[in-house]
């Protein structure tokens, strides 16, 4: 296995952590699945399963959590018992964790615990674009920041040193250009080894008020002694010579470094990888040296305010450039062409963006083939009212809001659309109708759904089973009976619990059998309270692995009326217009069996 | 030294195993290697990119009219890459259109094949492969990556060693589809030699 190898290989960013993690002999690992960070976890959870299938102890432990909130929770007593922890989460996922580890700066913790928060400039596969280095700074945290894969497995190393050394949780903040970079890592020796953690009574660690108000000044000497670190520490140097500077981190290195090469400037950079605290005194003696400054960050001004404070403070004259300059923005991510085009205006130096206009169509990701969210949306739009209100949720299914289905019309973050079904069904007097999958039911969904049945509120949750974390790629959740680890696991029984919580209201459907399906939303619509429609069938990419043998469809020309309902209305990828014919595309097609259903003319027949 | 290639296509060509093959050659040569790719929504069908690049290189992705070639398994890919490519560089692409689900639906429209060959050609070199073609050949349509590995390699692309890309591919296949896809790889090569 590549990932348990030496020397060097070419890894992913994310697959860098996570060897960082085992070369620094982590004891327990844990997450929430969510791009771009995905790839983290799931490579523990790999090698976790390999070396079990091979025979092996697994020296570490791992969990898929039910959400980022509680894979904090139980890396924290981990840290706290002495042990090594890492949790990583999207940016998004530390909103959730945010209760928990706000107060853990306060406590801290013993063993080393790294924090991955892996951000999304640009929103490639997010809600939003928050800068998450705002949290270091929030929760008094200290915060590395690597630029390449490389870096971060390195950084990854150096965070669990540094969160021993300060008995704080390190963060170790990424972007998608690092998480989903390849670069050239070197992989030295693992060692490890099994521990056990142990609870010592008597420290400071119940958070009540007197308690909590002894601590948070002790966090604060923590961070002082965290900024002195950063003054002496390696991650943050200076390269290079001239009269003007550049200070940088992350990402934005990279584009820096080739375009100070490219565009032949003379300039000194500061690199900095250790961004929380900022290093103050090496910061104000490279101010000094030059006479005048730009800072190269992508989103939030974080290093820009910071050094204008450090500036202010140390009364240091010099223009500090940043934000605003050229088409340095705080929103999206940077490319290579917008710091060239600043840094070629700012050392006065000539650089042409290229500008090529082509008008491609757009090509957005879609409902895969045979998904059975298809024939839900499909059924769930023939029946329901035109001005029904759609909220809906993080995952695949958030696809329904492009057309034909259009089943999305609102959604905040995970659990949002229980949330604000229960908001809309008040407000208005429109049908409300939530789709939420069944990973994030149990992230966020379930709080919510007791809300609704605890104040009576009258709508539809339509919940999407497909058994599995679809989007992020395939992670195990509450509901499935093998775990990350690949040890048996008790599967959680939705059914029983949303009847547990009293809704009065359930139906399992299977959304194949298009018949069934429409008549089960027909009376949830039609119910008169909460109603709950578990719609229940497994992910066709899962299901295709499983199965070695698959039927598939294909169009009777004469008895195709050409009506194209199965493309205007079902809009399954595998059709297509040759033509004036309608046909499947065999090697698309999964054989689901829905489309049959949708044909008013019994013209799509199995292929004998 | 810098050296700078886009591979484009859409979700479930392959794309990001033939990247992933590019640069572990890459770094069994010597070299230093940067690759980027976007994953998640990405993958349900829509349109996919990476970029890998080699030498003295830091970033993971191109500035605008700086890679010296596209290598696209779908030509609407090409098309959407093209800004991307240097004035000099080469447009290395696919010649069957995949037509996105929307379109299908009347929502936008594929452009005629001609008018982006026009397009390409106007900007920089273009080449042309039937990669479905020779791919169906080998044996699948699932060589169809390694078939566009053999043209970039017989273009001379990149100053990776042709054994390097074939012994990554042996590495990182399945055994019993090794020979299939050695066979996409010289059937790749064979058609770019015919075309010179």
């Amino acid at each position: 296995m590549e990932l348990l190898g030496i020397g060097k290989k070419v890894l992913l960013g994310n697959e860098a952590i996570a060897r960082g993690a085992l070369e620094a002999d982590v004891d327990v690992v844990t997450t929430y699945p969510g791009t771009p960070s995905s790839e983290i976890a799931d490579s523990i959870s790999m090698v976790a399963r390999y070396l079990k299938g091979s025979g092996e102890e697994v020296p570490f432990y791992f969990q898929y959590s039910t959400n980022e909130k509680v894979a904090i929770e139980f890396a924290a007593a981990s840290a706290y018992a002495g042990l090594r922890a890492l949790t990583c989460m999207m940016h998004v996922g530390m909103n959730v964790a945010s209760d928990a580890f706000m107060t853990y700066a306060y406590v801290g913790c013993k063993g080393g615990h790294v924090i991955v928060t892996a951000d999304d400039p640009s929103c490639h596969s997010s809600q939003n674009e928050q800068d998450n280095r705002l949290y270091a700074r929030f929760a008094s945290l200290p915060m590395l920041e690597p630029s390449n894969p490389q870096e971060a497995k390195d950084m990854t190393i150096k965070a669990f040193e540094l969160s021993e050394k300060l008995k704080l949780p390190v963060i170790l903040r990424i972007t998608t250009r690092v998480a989903h970079a390849r670069g050239v890592v070197e992989l030295k020796k693992l060692n490890m080894k099994k521990k056990i953690g142990k609870f010592e009574k008597g420290g400071l660690a119940v958070t009540v008020p007197d308690v909590a108000r002894k601590l948070h000044p002790v966090l604060l000497e923590k961070i002082e002694k965290a900024r002195k670190i950063s003054n002496e520490s390696e991650l943050n140097f200076v390269e290079g010579d001239g009269e003007y500077g550049i200070i940088t981190s992350g990402v934005s290195y990279n584009f820096v470094k080739e375009a100070v090469d490219d565009l032949g400037i003379e300039c000194k950079i500061f690199k900095i990888g250790m961004s929380y605290p900022l290093p103050d005194e090496k910061i104000a003696d490279f101010l000094k040296s030059c006479k005048k400054v730009i800072v190269i960050e992508e989103l939030e001004p974080f290093l820009e305010e910071g050094i204008k404070v450090i500036a202010k403070e140390k009364k240091i004259d010099v223009e500090i450039f940043g934000k605003g300059y050229d088409a340095l923005k705080r929103y999206y991510e940077y490319s290579p062409d917008i710091v060239y085009s600043a840094l070629a205006k700012f050392f006065g130096k000539e650089w042409k963006m290229e500008n090529v206009e082509v008008n491609a169509t757009p090509r957005p990701p879609v409902l895969c083939p045979g998904c059975p969210h298809r024939a839900t949306y499909y059924a769930v739009k023939q029946v329901a009212p035109e001005d029904t209100i759609y909220p809906t949720d993080i995952g695949c299914y958030t696809l329904g809001l492009l057309p034909p289905y259009e089943t999305a019309d609102f959604l905040l973050c995970m659990g949002s659309s229980i949330g604000t079904g229960c908001g809309f069904s008040h407000a208005t007097k429109q049908k409300v109708i939530s789709f939420i999958g069944d990973s994030t039911f149990y992230h966020a969904g379930l709080p919510a759904l007791i809300n609704a049945v605890h104040h009576n509120h009258n709508f539809v949750v339509v919940i999407l089973d497909n058994s599995t974390t679809a989007m992020t790629g395939h992670q195990p959740h509450p509901g499935n009976e093998i775990d990350g680890m690949g040890n048996e696991a008790i599967p959680i029984d939705m059914e029983k619990v949303v009847k547990g919580i009293g809704v009065k209201y359930v139906e399992v459907i299977d959304p194949r059998n298009l018949k069934e399906a429409k008549e089960a939303i027909k009376r949830a619509l039609e119910y008169d309270g909460l109603s709950v429609v578990i719609s229940k069938a497994p992910c066709i990419l899962l299901e295709r692995k499983l199965k070695k043998e698959r039927k598939i469809y294909q169009i009777n020309q004469e008895k195709c009326k050409k009506c194209k309902v199965c493309i205007t209305k079902f809009a399954c990828p595998a059709f297509y217009m040759d033509g004036e014919e309608v046909k499947i595309n065999p090697a698309l097609c999964t054989g689901c069996g829905v489309c049959p259903q949708v044909c008013p003319f019994n013209a799509i027949e199995v292929v004998e | 030294m810098k050296k700078s290639i886009v591979i484009a296509g859409v979700g479930g060509q392959g794309v990001i195993t033939a990247a992933n093959i590019v640069a572990k050659s890459a770094l069994k040569d010597g070299y230093n290697v940067v690759m980027s790719e976007l994953h998640g929504m990405a993958q349900r069908g829509g349109n996919v990119e990476c970029t890998v690049r080699i030498g003295d290189v830091y970033s993971p992705i191109v500035a605008n009219g700086t890679a010296d070639a596209i290598i696209s398994f779908e030509p609407l890919e090409a098309l959407r890459n093209l800004p991307k490519v240097k004035k000099e560089g080469i447009v290395l692409t696919d010649v069957n259109p995949i037509i996105p689900p929307l379109v299908s639906l009347g929502i936008g429209k594929y452009p005629e094949l001609e008018e982006i060959f026009d397009r390409i050609a106007m900007h920089c070199k273009l080449i042309k492969i039937n990669a479905d073609d020779l791919a169906r050949k080998a044996g699948s349509i699932l060589t169809k990556n390694v078939v566009m590995l053999g043209a970039m390699t017989a273009l001379k692309i990149l100053p990776i060693k042709e054994e390097s890309i074939l012994g990554t591919i042996k590495e990182t296949i399945p055994e019993k589809y090794v020979e299939m896809n050695v066979k996409a790889f010289e059937l790749g090569k064979e058609e770019m030699a015919k075309k010179n």
